[in-house]
């Protein structure tokens, strides 16, 4: 293989993880796969990402890379034309690194917040702000940069799929458990989501859906708990 | 200069968001009109042009907005080299910057040792960055100036009136001799001189901006 084996650290209910995995699935990437339990982190991981202590981390021949959207960069630089993820436009590459800042900024705090949320004001609240990001969102796929298109990257996932599409897939999980109701209204967005899990690359990395919702219903018990 | 002509910049002096596209503007000798922002109110222009976070900077290109994800362009060829800049970017805006930022708000003599202890890891971190990504040359991009230098050095006045506010030295040149001498060296590159903001003129934006927050939110 190129330049080394690739190694990979992680968590099997990260969307962070989860996106790195899914792009080096749809690379056709091989990889050792190294399950940590974040409560006790093995001291290899503390050494790979001494700066943050997360994962994930991935490990190509002797040379760590942390951060999942540096990761995701590295592999697309480092395998360019095995199912490139980034586009090569310049106005569209900027459009995606928008995007994927939008997701990692707005929509995944917002879905922490709705996990977090002790009380029925603060789940308003936080329910108030992921429909504001969704209807942002909604908009973008109607009317803005991509729209009309079946994914983000066009006719096959791109870049900012494997970014925003995890994020949503666990959306779904947090509004089951926080038993919010999303109605019909992000026609868009809902019919973008279900096209990307659909994607058997996407139905293979991901774990069970209701394995995601167990996980994060005992995240927001243990939450409430120390509130 | 065809590509890049009609290329506008929607900003405003005190903003470290700002400096970046300047200084990547600049150093790629790009001309570009700047379009003073003052944010408030938020004129039609930003509204139209970034309806998501109605913030600058915005970068229009030929009347059309770029969507910026206030990186610059300019990363060194090999891709693990890639991920090493990206990765210490990541780092000063989503953790660094803001521990600098929040050594102002500390109220006790605790509270500041402890944002100062904070503040002093990540020097040091970076300190050492600069030998990883330098490699031995003047800037973290090596011979020429790159993308942690930027995104450092667009937090260099905002450094520098924190200090002149807290009383504490943080580019200390004993402590941290390589990123002192690579601070000066920023703030003296062409591309950064017209845009650097000076720091008492900063300082006094950024006391007016404090007496508007604390006049904006209750007493506690």
């Amino acid at each position: 293989m190129d330049g080394g084996e690739l190694k990979l650290y992680g968590m099997w209910a990260s969307p962070y993880v989860l996106r790195v995995r899914l792009a080096l699935k749809l690379k056709g990437l091989d990889y050792e796969y190294v399950e940590e339990n974040l409560a006790n982190k093995s001291a290899a991981l503390l050494r790979l990402n001494p700066v943050h202590r997360k994962v994930p981390v991935l490990l190509h021949g002797d040379r760590p890379i942390a951060e999942s959207a540096v990761i995701l960069e590295y592999i697309d630089e480092t395998w360019p034309r095995r199912f490139p993820l980034m586009p090569t436009d310049p106005r569209e590459r900027a459009a995606v690194r928008f995007w994927c800042h939008f997701g990692s900024d707005k929509m995944f705090p917002s879905l922490i917040a709705i996990l977090r949320s002790a009380d029925e004001a603060q789940r308003a609240a936080a329910v108030g702000e992921v429909r504001e990001n969704l209807k942002l969102l909604e908009d973008e796929l109607r009317e803005g940069f991509f729209r009309g298109r079946r994914f983000f990257g066009c006719e096959k996932l791109g870049f900012l799929d494997i970014v925003l599409g995890v994020d949503a897939h666990f959306l779904r999980g947090v509004t089951e458990v926080a038993e919010v109701d999303l109605g019909e209204d992000f026609p868009s967005f809902t019919s973008w989501l279900r096209e990307f899990e659909a994607q058997p690359e996407v139905q293979e990395v991901l774990p069970p859906f209701d394995t995601i919702v167990d996980f994060l219903r005992g995240h927001r018990r243990r939450i409430l708990a120390q509130a | 200069m065809g590509k890049y002509e009609d290329v506008k910049l929607l900003g405003d002096w005190p903003s470290p968001f700002s400096m970046k596209p300047r200084i990547a503007l600049n150093l790629k000798k790009v001309d570009y009109e700047l379009i003073v922002e003052k944010m408030n109110p938020k004129s039609e222009l930003l509204l139209k042009s970034n309806p998501v976070h109605k913030k600058i900077p915005v970068l229009l290109h030929r009347g059309k907005p770029v969507y910026m994800d206030f990186r610059p362009p300019i990363l060194p060829a090999d891709p693990y080299d890639r991920a090493i800049a990206r990765f210490w970017a990541a780092y000063i805006d989503d953790k660094w910057a803001m521990q600098v930022r929040d050594i102002n708000k500390a109220n006790t003599d605790e509270e500041r040792a402890a944002a100062a202890e904070l503040i002093f890891a990540g020097v040091q971190l970076l300190e050492e960055a600069f030998q990883t990504c330098g490699k031995g040359g003047n800037w973290f991009g090596g011979d020429n100036v790159g993308y942690v230098d930027i995104t450092l050095g667009s937090y260099l006045a905002w450094i520098r009136v924190t200090e002149k506010m807290s009383g504490l030295k943080i580019l200390d040149g004993d402590k941290f001799p390589q990123l002192a001498a690579w601070a000066d060296r920023f703030c003296a590159e062409e591309a950064v001189k017209g845009v650097m903001p000076e720091t008492d003129k900063l300082a006094e934006f950024a006391k007016t901006l404090m007496m508007k927050l604390k006049a904006a939110s209750p007493a506690k």
